[in-house]
């Protein structure tokens, strides 16, 4: 009776190979794979950028100068900042008013275009313009039709006999605000627009038949049928618009650079204000970390808005 | 054959290229440098707003290439943007080898720059000196950590028809008549205008005249703020009362806006740079109104001498760059007397020397218009006067401390008292390390 040797030592290569067999073979093993590299270029430049800004907030870190820690002095000098507080003040102002207009208008718009109009398709291509020209350039357009002394409204108005003297569109407090939401409204409508109709489309217009059929007048169409199959879509583009008009930076900074007086800084430039020309790196990551809640509590409510939505699995709402 | 790599700038005004070993000396205190091999540079400027001036600059960087062989990409950025790219560049290490860059900027990262007293030393010994405002900004105790490079020189601009009809034979030497002037201005439906706004530039300018021209500071010697005081409190309702004869809008202006207004006629009367007169001169449809510019310091206040900011710029060596020695090479080739003369006349008295042996350059006396801008570099004040220059007198600029406390209190939007506490209490901020 002959003993047999005991097979080579493959035995790491094996529990290896069965390693990665098992691997292959396990769905919770190749989920958390395949999510590797989604979560390593999330970590980089995600977590990373927002945990290095969260920590840059508690020090008194100036540029070309590492900071140490101070704890929350930064936030208590701003929690004492009145120009803090109207720069809090002006970015809910700017993203409450721009968002409710940018919805109406961007609702009205995309009803519209959904109805069977002549040149359908031209209308909706050119609709997108103001989104698809740069920032910079149509805020420096906005520059022009707001300046103090050249604005082509003034002049219009001066020419009907309307008014005696140029319009104060960015000299004064309320005007400027008032001026830079309509430039926010302006270039913002085309997103809300064109997604809402991207969602129009997708309501049967058999529900429409049948509810007319039924002798459903059109404000009854749209607020039973339209509006609520509408509300999914809603919640994602406005949480979006909300995200983007709460930190718009550049429209500002070319038309104003937060003045007159502050009375248009939004957080995102006063951040840029204090942070990069001014050198304190860490009140300005501080202030930017104050924006954090405000974009948190927009999404949540996106988050849970879209919960509830039944259609999200797989049933009707 | 001569190397070209070898490279001795130092012998002041020759330009000769000579082999040499690296950081001899020769002619008196003068350091020559030789270019690290294979070395090229990267430098940072704002962009030029006399097309002569740029053109001169490249000519004399052409030059240098040529004689050292060493290759210099100029990359230009806005003038408002120079100051956040530099700053980042010297944050993480990389980006430009040299940066021109505005006022206290190098005083906000100064262990970030190539110490620079060798050439600072030299060169202000070989041309007269460097006045002592604009030389501040490029020192830090007895190092050179910049070079000063020039002053954009602000002066009055006027049209002298129009202060003519408001009864003003010559222009008022004083903020009393000056005033008297600008009453005299909007009665006649031909105001003045200063921006009120976020103008880096002018508006900054324009600020800081009248603060020190009425013996207000920010800060006294020791880097204490004391911006509350009756000297302030003067000069914020002297501007009060000036604003009440501006065109209206001048809070919404920035850096360009006066330019345009006076351009078209709107205002007769504004603070610029020699560019102004420049956009003038180059559109025939404005002969009329440059034949009719005219230029002046700004007013001597109850402090009893002229005492203005004027833009600085300085040109400095990031401590990240491959090649110091290339790089200070390229800046003491610059500062030879025929470059430098070269490029001041390029510049049309927008850029003022910083060595006073370039004074005489004809450029001052060539058209009478240049005149107000000739001694902006021996009448400027460095920003944060009287305190020490660093990241808080920069950092009060940048986040406009000095122009909102007037233009809280010229809008209305705070008193006078509360306007001067605001800019107190976030100037202390900047000066609390």
């Amino acid at each position: 009776m002959s003993v047999s040797a005991a097979p080579p030592p493959r035995a790491t290569r094996a529990s290896r190979g069965s390693f990665f067999e098992r691997l292959s073979q396990s769905r919770n093993g190749l989920g958390l794979l395949f999510m590797l590299p989604a979560a390593v270029f999330l970590l980089c430049f995600l977590t990373y950028p927002l945990g290095l800004g969260a920590w840059l907030g508690f020090t008194d870190t100036m540029i070309g100068r590492p900071g140490v820690f101070i704890g929350l002095e930064n936030y208590e000098y701003l929690f004492r900042d009145r120009v803090f507080w109207l720069s809090v003040f002006n970015t809910l102002f700017y993203t409450a008013i721009a968002s409710i207009l940018k919805f109406a208008l961007g609702l009205w718009l995309a009803i519209i275009l959904n109805e069977n109009l002549p040149f359908k398709t031209f209308f909706r291509a050119v609709i997108l313009l103001p989104w698809v020209v740069p920032t910079v350039l149509s805020a420096l357009a906005f520059w022009w039709i707001y300046d103090s002394q050249f604005s082509i409204i003034s002049w219009v108005l001066m020419q009907a006999g309307l008014i005696s003297a140029p319009i104060n569109f960015l000299g004064d407090p309320w005007n400027a605000r008032l001026s830079v939401i309509a430039a926010n409204v302006w270039r913002g409508i085309p997103f809300v627009a064109i997604s809402l109709l991207a969602g129009l489309q997708t309501i049967p217009a058999s529900l429409h038949e049948a509810a007319a059929l039924d002798g459903a007048t059109s404000w009854q169409r749209f607020r039973r049928i339209t509006l609520p199959l509408l509300t999914p879509i809603i919640a994602v583009v406005m949480t979006f618009s909300v995200l983007f008009t709460f930190t718009d930076f550049q429209l500002i900074y070319v038309l104003t650079k937060g003045g007159p007086v502050n009375a248009t800084h939004l957080m995102a430039t006063l951040s840029f204000q204090r942070g990069i020309p001014g050198g304190a790196l860490g009140e300005g990551a501080a202030i930017a970390v104050a924006m954090v809640p405000f974009l948190l509590a927009a999404i949540l409510f996106s988050f849970f808005g879209l919960q509830r939505r039944k259609w999200q699995q797989g049933g009707s709402d | 054959m001569i190397d070209r790599r070898r490279f001795l700038a130092g012998t002041a005004g020759l330009g000769l290229t000579l082999p040499f070993a690296a950081r001899a000396f020769a002619q008196g205190a003068a350091p020559t440098f030789t270019p690290e091999s294979g070395a090229s540079l990267r430098l940072l400027r704002w962009v030029p707003f006399v097309p002569a001036e740029e053109e001169a600059f490249l000519a004399i960087t052409q030059k240098f290439t040529e004689a050292t062989g060493v290759q210099v990409r100029i990359d230009k950025e806005s003038w408002e943007d120079v100051r956040p790219k530099a700053a980042v560049a010297a944050n993480v290490g990389s980006g430009p080898d040299m940066v021109m860059s505005w006022f206290d900027d190098p005083q906000q990262y100064p262990d970030k720059l190539v110490d620079v007293t060798d050439l600072g030393t030299s060169i202000g010994a070989a041309n007269g000196g460097w006045y002592p405002g604009i030389e501040s900004y490029a020192r830090r105790g007895d190092s050179f950590i910049a070079l000063p490079l020039c002053a954009i020189g602000n002066a009055v601009v006027y049209r002298d028809s129009h202060m003519k009809a408001a009864g003003f034979s010559e222009f008022p030497k004083d903020t009393a008549g000056f005033l008297e002037l600008c009453k005299g201005l909007q009665a006649k439906g031909t105001p003045a205008g200063f921006p009120h706004g976020k103008a880096v530039g002018d508006g900054n300018n324009y600020a800081h005249w009248l603060l020190w021209s009425h013996g207000g500071r920010m800060v006294d010697e020791n880097g204490a703020v004391v911006i509350n005081s009756p000297e302030t409190l003067e000069s914020v309702k002297y501007a009060m009362e000036l604003y009440k004869t501006f065109i209206p809008g001048t809070e919404s202006w920035q850096d360009v806006n006066n330019n345009r207004a006076f351009l078209a006629g709107q205002v007769s009367l504004t603070a610029n740079g020699v560019s102004v007169y420049y956009a003038a001169l180059k559109d025939p449809a404005m002969k009329e109104i440059a034949d009719d510019m005219r230029s002046t310091n700004l007013p001597i206040g109850p402090v009893g001498e002229s005492v203005e900011l004027h833009q600085t710029s300085t040109i400095s060596i990031f401590r990240h760059t491959q090649y110091p020695e290339a790089a200070k090479a390229y800046l003491q080739f610059i500062f030879q007397p025929d470059n430098m003369n070269a490029w001041i006349q390029g510049a049309s008295a927008y850029c003022c020397q910083p060595l006073k042996a370039f004074e005489s350059n004809p450029v001052w006396t060539s058209n009478p218009i240049h005149a107000a801008y000739a001694k902006a570099s021996a009448s400027l004040r460095p920003n944060g006067y009287a305190g020490p220059l660093g990241a808080a007198s920069a950092g009060v600029m940048a986040d406009y401390v000095l122009v909102d406390m007037y233009a809280e209190a010229v809008t209305g939007q705070s008193s006078p008292e509360d306007a001067i506490s605001n800019a107190e209490r976030r100037a202390n901020r900047y000066y609390r390390v």
